[in-house]
């Protein structure tokens, strides 16, 4: 299956794909009007230091541990996609100190959040990885 | 200092309505123009620092960003333009010799713009390259044979060493130094990928790049940065680097502030040392000390590679040319008073050489009247900047051409002539590490093979047209050229008539 | 309006030939029947005929074909001749006043040889001799051209349709083994019969259908090797190659086809390693000398004709073989109108070499 990758080697630290991932949900058609005066919450961070920088956003574990930790069912593995039913989560956020990579927060509406690959929504790739300017990003398939 | 002189050429325009507060035009510009107030949560810009390079703009997800002419003018003046007026002022500022990157850009005729191409109709058919081949491919190298038979009567392959390339187009000598690691890799990615070559310029030779050595055309300039015995043998061709068309005359400096790590390495200098290249070759002060190193870089690769020289077009290049052919070099390179250049003194370079189309027609005709036209292969430079600059470059006479500014633009550069400054946003011209890894030499080799992909399918269609279906039918095919808009001087110099005629 | 030389005129046209591989020599009545056949190939305003083996006689001499525009450009030419040839015989061409044919030249015809002192002084070989010569008189005096300088041939040409031009010079009486025509539709008007067809120089002879679009590349390159195209015409130039190619660099016939109707690259990287050597040698080393755009071409030499046409065969051309009678022409009506009984007619590929030589060599 396809999957987000990262390359540390060509990331910019620009932050493009975080804004481009807070736009993709919400479901607007302008980004300008859809992040207008907002502050972002987005699911992919770029995390910096020493001039390195690199984005963090959920790997879709084949053996995924928030999955296995969490207590309502609300995060499930879909054919490989780890997606987040918001209406089971009840926010004890222990998948968020079960993730080895930091990939899951908190939302703004109480429950947490997470990328569930934005996908069907834009075309068959993730508005992260079509926004990244210096294919930091990628969506591919890898053994 | 208390009074301001120069003013900004330029304003940042920043659409407060669509602008989302994302800071990417902070982070990305080295010049750093874009400044994030958090009191009031919004942008702000200092434009005085702006290049106009147009990586911020490029990069705005909102495109909520504009740079615009800025209009603070002097009193309308047709003799003291507000450039000249600047200028002026810089230098009264600083005592120093005015500095520019890239080619001239003084409003001097371009004569590919006025130059018009045939087409066939009812006498003769053009050809559908779609159904048709259409060949481009070319050699360089010299063509003058005695037809020698084997015992069998077969004929012998006795011609000097060639460059085969599927398209008459090469990428011109730039040196690791003034462009970056990952602007070479894209070059020598794509001239694989390609069938052509690309021209390490006068920094020597990365040896990460020694795989592309079948690809690759070795520079030995004044400076002799980085030429050892590997570095020759690891090339496709060598080419001794006598002028540029920018700088026709003048020598380099790389500052010392350039040469750290792999750069000092690759050139053979010690790390901060200012790298100077003398304006003339000190072994070549006569047309016979050309020669001299000529056969000297012959022997030293079994006389396995063609050796090319390059100058700069200047006023009697057609009898440089003469004396470049009659040196043993298999190929003279011409570089045009618009090539371009990491940096060069305004003066010079604004205002010393003569055009290419000029100096290309000059030099083959001279080439011609003398009968020792095919003993050389000819290439010409500074400024080709599209398919048809090519196409009209080849009915005039080349061989082939160089490109380099237009391979610096395929791969991001807005010509905002800054190179000079070695910040460049683009992750070209730079070696500082946070800009260099913006050029992604995945996507910058792509970016140029799809350039010479799509220029070979104009070329292709144009010779179509004309009912040719080969490039070497179209060269020195002045025929196929007429001008407009010239007058009879220009036409007599260019070797075409009129349109009309 | 300008001359034919001093603007470029494109023309469609007919072409025929025919040759006896043993030799047999026939009267010019053929060929005349054969390239009336193809009327509408030409518009009257340029003809004529190659004909090879008619002066047994004088087969050791080189014979002129001259026309002098008035006496003093005949007087300047002949005392030109007489300094650098030995005059053998000199003679009017003979004619009959046809109505087609109007304006004629005096039309002269010289069998000379080569002066020894002059010829040893010009440190030259005697053709290049005499084609410097030629190349003197033809760019340098003004009124006199001569269009036909071999040995045992001769041109036959004037404005006007082919067939009248045969009937003017009387080419049924004439006898010879190899015989070309050529009907001419210029797009203009040159009235000079300079500019018609075929075009010759030394043994070779050139008739050729086709407006080339590599014309200017092939001329500028020729140019170079001492040739001057004061024509303008597609004939020339290529005659030029030929000349060139085959006399000065010593490339067999097929080479020449290699070189000026090369095949195309992917043709040639799928053959075996030695002629894929041999061919990107010719197409790298003469890459000046390829020929593109539409050409069907007949070249008489001596001994010898050839056909070629262009690598895309964008001109018609048949081949139609009879005995020791090989048949060349643009249609094959043309062919049929002599021999009805044809053992074999076919079509050249573009860029396939038809060469036919004289059995047991040139005599």
């Amino acid at each position: 299956m396809k999957r987000v990758y990262v390359n540390e080697k060509w990331c910019l630290g620009c932050h493009l794909c975080e804004f481009y991932c807070a736009f993709a949900n919400t479901g607007e058609k302008d980004m300008a009007q859809a992040l207008k005066d907002l502050k972002i919450n987005p699911r992919i961070k770029i995390e910096e230091q020493n001039g390195i920088s690199f984005a963090v956003s959920c790997r879709h574990c084949r053996e995924p541990f928030c999955v296995k930790a969490c207590i309502s069912g609300a995060l499930q593995a879909n054919d490989g996609v780890i997606t987040i039913d918001k209406d089971k989560c009840i926010g004890c956020c222990t998948c968020i100190l079960s993730c080895p990579f930091g990939a899951v927060a908190v939302s703004e509406e109480g429950v947490v959040q997470k990328c569930e690959l934005c996908v069907q929504t834009h075309e068959g790739t993730p508005r992260c990885v079509e926004g990244c300017p210096n294919n930091a990003i990628v969506f591919e398939e890898r053994g | 200092m208390a009074i301001r002189y120069i003013y900004s050429e330029y304003e940042v325009s920043r659409n407060t309505d669509r602008c989302i507060v994302c800071r990417v035009c902070e982070r990305q510009c080295a010049n750093e123009v874009h400044t994030y107030l958090p009191e009031q949560n919004k942008m702000t810009a200092d434009e005085s620092k702006c290049v106009n390079c147009h990586r911020c703009v490029s990069l705005c997800p909102t495109r909520a960003l504009k740079i615009i002419k800025g209009n603070n003018t002097y009193k309308e003046n047709a003799n003291w333009s507000n450039k000249t007026m600047n200028e002026l002022y810089r230098q009264a500022d600083s005592g120093g010799v005015l500095l520019s990157s890239m080619g001239n850009s003084e409003n001097y005729p371009i004569y590919f713009d006025r130059i018009l191409l045939n087409a066939s109709q009812v006498t003769n058919p053009s050809i559908d390259p779609l159904r048709e081949p259409m060949e481009t491919r070319v050699y360089l190298g010299s063509k003058a044979v005695k037809i020698e038979r084997d015992e069998k009567g077969r004929l012998k392959n006795n011609l000097l060493p060639h460059l085969k390339l599927s398209m008459p187009i090469m990428f011109s000598a730039m040196s690791y130094g003034s462009i970056s690691y990952n602007a070479h890799e894209s070059l020598a990615r794509a001239s694989e990928e390609l069938g052509i070559y690309y021209n390490t310029g006068e920094g020597g030779l990365h040896e990460d790049f020694y795989p592309y050595g079948k690809n690759t055309i070795v520079q030995v300039a004044s400076g002799r940065f980085g030429v050892h015995k590997a570095y020759l043998n690891q090339a496709a061709a060598i080419e001794i680097k006598i002028g540029q068309g920018a700088k026709p005359g003048i020598g380099g400096h790389l500052p010392g502030k350039k040469i750290v790590g792999d750069i000092s390495k690759t050139r053979m200098i010690p790390e901060g040392s200012d790298a100077i290249s003398p304006a003339p070759h000190h072994d070549i002060y006569s047309i016979e000390d050309l020669s001299q190193l000529v056969y000297s870089l012959k022997e030293a690769t079994e006389y396995k590679k063609p050796v090319i020289v390059k100058i700069a077009a200047v006023h009697n290049v057609a009898a440089i040319a003469s004396g470049i052919a009659r040196s043993g070099a298999d190929i003279i390179s011409i570089d045009g008073f618009r090539g371009g250049t990491g940096a060069a003194p305004t003066r010079i370079r604004d205002h010393v050489g003569i055009p290419i189309e000029l100096a290309l027609a000059g030099v083959d005709k001279r080439l011609r009247d003398e009968g020792i036209r095919d003993q050389v292969s000819v290439v010409v430079g500074g400024s080709i900047r599209s398919s048809t600059d090519i196409v009209k470059a080849v009915a005039l006479g080349a061989d082939c051409v160089y490109i380099g500014t237009a391979a610096l633009l395929a791969l991001g550069c807005h010509l905002c002539r800054s190179c000079h400054e070695g910040k460049c946003n683009w992750g070209i011209a730079t070696q500082v590490p946070e800009l260099l890894k913006r050029l992604n030499p995945d996507i910058g080799y792509k970016r140029l093979v799809n350039l010479l992909t799509a220029w070979r399918h104009e070329i292709e269609e144009i010779m179509g047209g004309m009912g040719i279906n080969s490039i070497e039918s179209l060269k020195g095919n002045r025929l196929m050229l007429r001008g407009v808009g010239l007058n009879e001087k220009e036409l007599e110099i260019l070797g075409i008539r009129h349109a009309g005629e | 309006m300008l001359k034919e030389g001093q603007v470029r005129i494109p023309s469609g046209c007919a072409i025929s030939g025919m040759f006896s591989k043993t030799g047999q020599r026939q009267s010019g009545e053929n060929i005349i029947q054969s390239i009336s056949v193809m009327h509408e190939r030409s518009n009257g305003l340029g003809g004529g005929f190659a004909a090879y083996g008619i002066y047994p006689e004088n087969k050791d001499y080189y014979a002129l074909h001259i026309f002098h525009d008035h006496l003093a450009a005949k007087n300047e030419c002949e005392s030109f001749l007489e300094r650098h040839f030995d005059l053998i015989n000199l003679s009017k061409i003979p004619t009959r006043k046809h109505k087609g044919v109007t304006d004629e030249p005096l039309i002269w015809r010289y069998f000379v040889t080569p002066l020894p002192t002059k010829l040893e002084s010009s440190q030259l070989d005697e053709r290049e001799f005499v084609a410097k010569c030629v190349f003197r008189i033809n760019t340098r005096i003004e009124g006199s051209y001569v269009c036909s300088s071999g040995k045992d041939m001769g041109v036959f040409k004037a404005v006007g349709f082919p067939e009248d031009v045969g009937r003017f010079y009387r080419l049924d009486e004439y006898e010879g083994y190899c015989f070309t025509a050529h009907g001419r539709y210029p797009t203009n008007t040159p009235g000079w019969w300079g500019g018609a067809h075929p075009f010759a120089l030394l043994g070779y002879s050139v008739a050729h259908n086709g407006e080339i679009s590599s014309y200017d590349a092939n001329r500028r390159a020729i140019e170079m090797y001492g040739y001057s195209c004061t024509l303008q015409t597609d004939t020339e130039v290529i005659t030029y190659i030929f000349d060139y190619l085959h006399r000065k660099k010593g490339l067999t016939f097929q080479e020449i086809a290699s070189v000026i109707s090369a095949p195309f690259w992917q043709t040639i990287e799928a053959m075996p390693p030695e002629e894929k050597e041999t061919h990107e040698y010719l197409r790298n080393a003469f890459a000046s000398q390829l020929i593109t755009g539409p050409f069907s071409i007949l070249v008489g030499f001596e001994g010898g004709l050839l056909a070629l046409n262009d690598r895309l065969k964008l001109r018609s051309m048949v081949v139609g073989e009879k005995d020791d009678m090989v048949y060349i022409a643009s249609e094959e009506a043309a062919i049929r109108v002599i021999e009805q009984d044809l053992t074999r007619v076919w079509s050249p590929k573009g860029g396939e070499l038809v060469l036919v030589e004289l059995e047991g060599g040139s005599r």
